[in-house]
Parts: structure tokens; C-alpha cells; sequence
């Protein structure tokens, strides 16, 4: 617009004031209802795995695939703020195949990086899809993705204060992994403060205290994941 | 930094919205930013000032309207707000929360400036 142009404007418009109350991320929550649409015609069951960076995702995603292996047909989205591949390098050698999604920096995966993951997926011959999103407990819980499961990782050397200082993400969880319990006598983790918290925010969650360097616990988690599959 | 992805979002709404109402130009946004939506204003302010610049918004100002958090205590039905972080329930001590209010993160509305009609001021 040209100065003359902005100088003249006031006496050629109106100021008017126009009510719209719609949600800031609508268009996200619309591409990820459009995902979940999709992956519900596919039948693929599909889980959001999220938690701090260093709290056993990746590990705990190849420890679910080696569990599952036989009994489901599996795939894998990584996402990452950058190009390293070591995430995926670690999931393609078990022959499972993966996406990997680089956020550019970005916090966080969104429903339209999860779409265009989606299609470079055999969604038809597939039964599970595992997506790890990027390491952060505040970002991801903003950005529905249009999967059907949130799983969160905690583990004990992150803190027992972790749900009271991050309550969005502890609320919209649908499964809790508490990993590294192995670490318990090392780490002064009050799991009792720690409950508490994460009744406060989700009652009831379902919840698994695991050790994936031990094996302690995931049996359970596995068989609770397994039965959830698409028949 | 979900900031950005916030403030694109923010702007996406606001331009459809100002071209259905074929505005020429925007002077002010009203979003409504709940305590618990984890979304810093001066964050916004400025991704806003970079990437509406071109568009029907540059220069629109944001005005913020700020929903403090309260809390609804299942166990002893006492409400109460929260200052700072999640706290168990301040009558009881009870942690059966219910979310009241504070996870808003909406555009209200938008003030617009569109062709005056014939005949009118």
C-alpha cells in the first residue's frame, strides 16, 4: 500500500469489529481428525510416544517392537528437530520400516507432518504404527497428531515434581511409563509425590513402572499394547 | 518454541476470517490465552510482527485477554484459582482436580477496516 493510498483510507472505510471465537489450532485439529479418519479405515492402532528428551522412547519403542514381532505387522514415525538418523538406524535394523519426520527445529510433531509421514507408509498392511515425537514435555501435548494412543515416558532421574511442573501433558495421557526403575536406589525419586501428582492431573491412568535395562515391567506393558491390536 | 507454530496458526484464522468479512485491512486481534495453554505473549507479539508483515494483519495490534487457571476439587467441591504452578486442593488437600478453566487459546474477534457503503460516513 502506498503512503497516499493509507493517508486517504479514513475517509473511504469503516472500522468494524467481527466475532470470531474459533481455536487457534482448528486447522491442526482438522488435519488430525482427517488422520485418524484415515488410520481408522486402515485399521491401524497407533500410539503418540512422548516424554523428555533421554527418557527411554527409543528404547522402549525397540523393545516393543522386539516383543510385538510375530504377533503384529509394525512401523515407526521419528520425529526429530534434526537430521540424525540414529533413532531410526536402530529401528530399520530390526527390519521394521520407518519414517523419519525432521521438524526443522520445531518443538514438536504437528497433524500435517503425521499426514505426509502417513503416506509414505503401507497403512493397509500394518496393524501398528509406533510415532515418537520430539523429546519435550510441553510442545507436543498442544498438537494433536489424529493417533489414538498418548504414552508418556517418564523415568526417575528426571524427578518426582515432573507432573506437577507439566500439567498439560500429564493430563492428556492415555498410558504412563515409568522407566529407569532400576535407578531407584540411586535417585532420590518419591514415587508416592510423584502418584499424587499425576492423580491430581489423570486419575487413574494406567500405568506401568518398567526398566528397560532390566526388562523389569514391560511384559506387562507389551501385553496391555497387544491387546489393544486390531483384530 | 511452539510460539511460532501458534502464531502462523493465529494468522491463518485471522486472514480467512478478515477475507470473509472483506476487510481491506486489520487493526486490532482479541485472542483469549488460558494460563494453561503454556503460551508466552511477547513470544507471539513478535513472530507476529515478523510474519504478518505483507499480509491484511501487518501492523494489527494483539490485544491478549488472560484466563486464570481454576481448579474444581472433586473430593470437597471447593474451587480455587492458581497463581503459580498445579497445587493439591486448597480446602481438603485433596488432588481429585477438575480443570475449570485457563486451557483457552482462541481468536475472539478482529477489528477491520472494510469500503465504507454509499451514503454512510
Amino acid at each position: 500500500m502506498t503512503e497516499s493510498a493509507r493517508t486517504a483510507e479514513p475517509a473511504r472505510t469503516t472500522e468494524t469489529v467481527i466475532p470470531v471465537v474459533e481455536r487457534i489450532l482448528s486447522a491442526n485439529d482438522r488435519v488430525a481428525g482427517a488422520n485418524r479418519q484415515r488410520l481408522d479405515a486402515s485399521r491401524v492402532l497407533t500410539l503418540n510416544v512422548m516424554a523428555s528428551p533421554g527418557a527411554g522412547k527409543t528404547s522402549v519403542i525397540l523393545h516393543t517392537l522386539r516383543a510385538l514381532a510375530g504377533r503384529a505387522r509394525m512401523a515407526v514415525v521419528e520425529g526429530d528437530t534434526a537430521p540424525v538418523t540414529i533413532d531410526s538406524e536402530k529401528v530399520a535394523a530390526l527390519g521394521v520400516p520407518v519414517v523419519q519426520v525432521n521438524t526443522g527445529g520445531a518443538c514438536h510433531l504437528d497433524a500435517e507432518m503425521m499426514s505426509n509421514a502417513f503416506d509414505q507408509l503401507p497403512l493397509d498392511r500394518v496393524d501398528l504404527v509406533i510415532v515418537e515425537n520430539v523429546g519435550n514435555l510441553i510442545c507436543p501435548a498442544g498438537f494433536k497428531l489424529g493417533t489414538h494412543v498418548n504414552v508418556l515416558i517418564a523415568s526417575l532421574p528426571e524427578g518426582d515434581d515432573k507432573p506437577w511442573k507439566y500439567p498439560k501433558m500429564y493430563r492428556g495421557v492415555d498410558v504412563l511409563l515409568v522407566n529407569k526403575t532400576d535407578l531407584a536406589p540411586y535417585v532420590d525419586f518419591d514415587m508416592t509425590n510423584f502418584r499424587r501428582g499425576v492423580e491430581a492431573l489423570n486419575p487413574g491412568v494406567v500405568t506401568f513402572p518398567v526398566s528397560c535395562r532390566t526388562g523389569d515391567g514391560l511384559g506387562a506393558w507389551t501385553d496391555w499394547l497387544a491387546a489393544k491390536l486390531p483384530r | 518454541m511452539h510460539e511460532l507454530a501458534i502464531t502462523q496458526a493465529l494468522l491463518d484464522v485471522a486472514i480467512r476470517h478478515a477475507a470473509d468479512a472483506r476487510a481491506t485491512r486489520v487493526t486490532e486481534i482479541h485472542v483469549v490465552i488460558g494460563d494453561l495453554a503454556s503460551t508466552v505473549d511477547d513470544c507471539v507479539i513478535f513472530y507476529w510482527g515478523e510474519i504478518s508483515r505483507g499480509t491484511i494483519c501487518e501492523g494489527a495490534r494483539i490485544r491478549f485477554e488472560r484466563v486464570p487457571a481454576r481448579m474444581r476439587c472433586d473430593d470437597c467441591s471447593t474451587e480455587f484459582g492458581l497463581t503459580g504452578g498445579l497445587t493439591p486442593c486448597t480446602g481438603c488437600g485433596g488432588v481429585r482436580l477438575r480443570v475449570l478453566a485457563g486451557d483457552e487459546c482462541r481468536l475472539e474477534s478482529l477489528t477491520v477496516q472494510t469500503p465504507a457503503q454509499e451514503g454512510t460516513p
